[in-house]
């Protein structure tokens, strides 16, 4: 803020004021926001249980944002690159989760090995196994599309690799919608362990039956949703814990904030680009395990409306962010699912999209992105 | 008048016109089929559309994804007025959203007169006022429109009716263009005011907003005849080969005097260097306003051509990845190249469209998309200054140099860094970024 207009006019009038602080926009926004809010409290008074229910499937929902999201974030902070090929390796991650269950049963491996052992168990290694399956295909996919299509552009203008990231992810949808690949049709997905459906009541937790009515007032959750969660938190601290205490993470830091200079500094600078890609797509991986077992249909265009949404949050929370990408995604998870019950379900997107645009007039660089500049 | 033309302008009007006719003489023999007409109509009204884009981003840097979301907005727009004349015989689509473009450019040209002399007013601010006003205009324009509707389709109807749907459909074009313009106008004045990347996904997010809108357009908005996600059948197909093409012509033309003026080399200086722009005393922010709603003005137009050569229109035609085509066109055929974006935008149409479909052999018709982005990538590691790397008609040719992209590595670093301004040129980069975001910043505090 310039002190130029007190300066000169000495005491500048209420207009000059509204002027000068941007009221009438602040107000525009405000008005909005306090629509939307008053909607909401008022949801929770009315009918808190549901409510907490909404919040749980966005949280549900915002979680495998999350992990999409980081495969975004981090490519951008790295090259600049926004990866529109990162939504079909999502889709990759689910055809292989796919195969390895349906196909392979790579899900019963221990129950096979040693069949004493107890279901809950054997079954959470077996999905844990696939998880880590769909993360290394990804990975390697990711890897073999950064050496053969992104790396002879690196030194080719920027739209170059954006064109050809699109490109990638034709290639990869329309690849996968071969007859003899994927097939262009849905594929139910079966899940690699049951789902069991709790009710959380004032009367405490009680596993439901199927076919029995959940108690009134009571919040359902279901083993997909803690699967969900815990999974991502745990690539989540697993990835904030490489970025921020390896080695490998300190290079994909210097490289993302100086790449000649990282150079000079005898950083291998294509191979932790390519790390780079090979984590974000492994995350993306397991995100296609998780999106598949939420919603079990699998097609060869899955990936571009999470992938899209992901990529949104990534760009709300401030692209580059790795915390931002994680907040950015639970919002739009909420936002979504939350605009949907209590704005106007066929509108959701446009809602959700519409956020995105006051978050970036209000922060042009979203929640969490660096202001680095505007004080300069 | 005559006598002011040189040889190239002859040339090149003399050659187009010759053309134009050439084809049509084809189509009227029969020896052009429908299957070849279409082709040729669609690359006329990528052509139109691109050349949009490239106004936007090849000339004046500025990084859109939105030319889909205005194609669309023009598409149902004039698909609506048209609609309503042949199945309802009734003007009322016409006069309503004539009255109301014609109002809002009014009041918004008075309103920028009043706005413009508030020193410091910010964008946001701006963008509200507007809002109010169009809404207001909106309102208005519906009351008026009911005492007009009688009069006018009882004028049109006078006519023969073959006359009368083609002026219809021309009246139609021009408003859905000015539609998509206002709209633009209105949106760009915020969006606009973001660095490159974050104002090609705030366009993004506003296609991707167009077709949530079209797809609930029966049972949100209450346009019945639009039929939302089930598509909207019924639309007279009177996109005509002529139309296509002079409405072509006269896009190249417009954007050809338009670089050819002061404009447009102010325009291609803030893609350049927006702080030397701005020590020239450039408006930027005008100047990204009016590349920006010109850009989109042509979407319109192409929209609605578009949607009289299909007679069907669906919200899955506009969804957000088909908006990467008119961006592949745009740097297929070189960033700042009308040349080339004229010959891309027919490319792209025979080659994806029709001859793709007739070279793949028998069971490979899906492998359309395969072979596509292999193209692509061949394209852009073998060609990525375009498809005539820079060459451009005689009539063409602007003084203007050809976007001197910068690599993608010089990108990379974060940090702001001295750039010659010669190498700022590139609209993606970091640095690009914190100079629009700079300007946002001066111009909003009336610096």
């Amino acid at each position: 803020m310039k002190p130029s207009l007190a300066t000169t006019a000495p005491s500048p009038t209420i207009f000059q004021q509204i002027i000068h602080k941007r009221w009438i926009g602040k107000s525009l926004i405000i008005v909005v926001s306090l629509v939307v809010i008053w909607r909401v409290i008022t949801a929770l008074l009315e009918n808190p249980s549901v409510f907490v229910q909404q919040v749980v499937n966005g949280l549900q929902l915002g979680f495998v944002y999350a992990l999409i999201a980081l495969g975004y974030t981090m490519v951008y902070g790295i090259v600049k690159l926004i990866n529109f090929a990162h939504a079909d390796v999502l889709m990759v991650g689910s055809f292989a989760s796919y195969y390895a269950i349906s196909r392979f049963n790579l899900h019963l491996w221990l129950s096979n090995v040693a069949p004493n052992l107890s279901p809950t168990i054997s079954l959470l290694v077996g999905t844990v196994t696939v998880l880590v399956f769909a993360m290394l295909v990804c990975a390697l996919m990711a890897f073999a599309i950064e050496r053969t299509a992104y790396k002879p552009l690196r030194n080719a203008p920027r739209i170059s690799a954006l064109i050809t990231a699109i490109g990638v992810s034709f290639f990869l949808e329309y690849f996968g919608a071969l007859n003899f690949v994927f097939t262009p049709n849905f594929i139910s997905f079966k899940r690699p362990f049951p789902v069991t459906t709790w009710a959380l009541s004032s009367s405490g937790i009680q596993a439901l039956e199927s076919g029995v009515a959940p108690p009134p007032g009571s919040v359902l959750f279901s083993n997909i949703f803690i699967i969900i969660v815990i999974s991502s938190i745990v690539l989540l601290f697993l990835l904030q814990y490489i970025v921020k205490r390896t080695k490998v993470g300190k290079a994909m830091r210097a490289v993302a904030y100086d790449k000649p200079t990282a150079r000079l500094m005898g950083i291998n600078v294509d191979g932790i680009i390519s790390i780079t890609f090979a984590i974000g797509a492994a995350l993306a991986g397991a995100a296609g395990l998780l999106y598949a077992i939420a919603f079990p249909q699998i097609v060869f265009w899955m990936g571009i409306i999470p992938g899209l949404k992901a990529f949104i949050a990534a760009v709300l929370g401030g692209i580059g962010s790795i915390p931002g990408a994680l907040v950015g995604a639970l919002i739009m998870g909420q936002a979504e699912v939350l605009s949907a019950a209590y704005i106007s379900t066929p509108m959701r997107d446009a809602i959700a999209f519409s956020l995105l645009i006051i978050v970036l007039l209000v922060r042009p660089t979203g929640i969490f992105g660096e202001p680095t500049l505007e004080k300069a | 008048m005559l006598k002011r033309m040189d040889r190239n302008t002859l040339v090149f009007l003399a050659g187009s016109v010759l053309l134009i006719l050439l084809v049509q003489v084809l189509i009227s023999f029969n020896i052009l089929n429908s299957f070849w007409l279409t082709i040729l109509r669609i690359g006329g009204v990528m052509a139109i559309a691109c050349l949009g884009l490239n106004l936007i981003y090849g000339f004046n840097g500025q990084f859109s994804l939105g030319q889909w979301g205005f194609f669309a907005i023009g598409a149902y727009a004039a698909a609506d007025i048209t609609y309503r004349w042949v199945n309802n015989h009734s003007a009322d689509g016409l006069v309503v959203l004539t009255l109301g473009v014609l109002i809002t450019g009014l009041v918004f040209v008075l309103l920028g007169r009043l706005l413009g002399r508030i020193r410091g007013l910010d964008a946001l601010s701006a963008f509200s006022l507007y809002l109010i006003a169009a809404i207001a205009v909106g309102f208005l324009s519906v009351f008026i429109g009911q005492f007009l509707i009688g009069p006018v389709s009882g004028l049109l109807s006078l006519l023969p009716s073959a006359i009368g749907i083609q002026l219809v459909f021309f009246l139609s074009i021009l408003v859905a263009g000015l539609l998509a313009a206002e709209l633009s106008f209105l949106l760009g004045l915020p969006v606009l005011t973001l660095g490159s990347d974050y104002f090609g996904i705030a366009t993004l997010a506003i296609t991707v907003i167009v077709k949530v809108l079209l797809d609930n357009s029966d049972t949100l908005f209450g346009f019945v005849e639009m039929k939302g996600a089930r598509g909207m059948i019924g639309i007279p197909k009177i996109g005509s080969w002529l139309w296509v093409s002079i409405f072509l012509l006269a896009t190249i033309i417009v954007v050809r005097n338009l670089l050819q003026s002061s404009y447009g080399r102010a325009i291609v200086s803030v893609r350049e260097d927006e702080i030397a722009a701005k020590a020239m005393g450039i408006d930027v922010a005008n100047f990204k306003t009016l590349s920006f709603v010109l850009g989109s003005l042509m979407a319109g137009i192409a929209g609605a051509l578009y949607a009289h050569i299909n007679g069907f229109l669906h919200p899955n035609t506009f969804n957000f990845i088909k908006s990467f085509d008119i961006l592949i066109i745009v740097v297929f055929g070189g960033l700042g190249s009308i040349t080339g974006t004229i010959a891309a935008a027919f490319t792209w149409a025979l080659v994806l469209e029709g001859f793709l479909r007739i070279w793949l052999p028998e069971g490979f018709e899906t492998w359309r998309y395969v072979v596509y982005p292999i193209l692509l990538l061949l394209m852009m590691l073998l060609r990525p200054k375009g498809l005539f790397g820079g060459y451009e008609l005689p009539f063409l040719r602007h003084s203007m140099p050809a976007l001197s992209l910068k690599p993608a590595t010089a990108a990379l670093s974060s940090q702001p860094e001295p750039i010659p301004a010669s190498s700022e040129a590139d609209s993606g980069s970091a640095p690009g970024i914190t100079l629009s975001r700079d300007d946002a910043k001066s111009t909003t505090e009336g610096s």
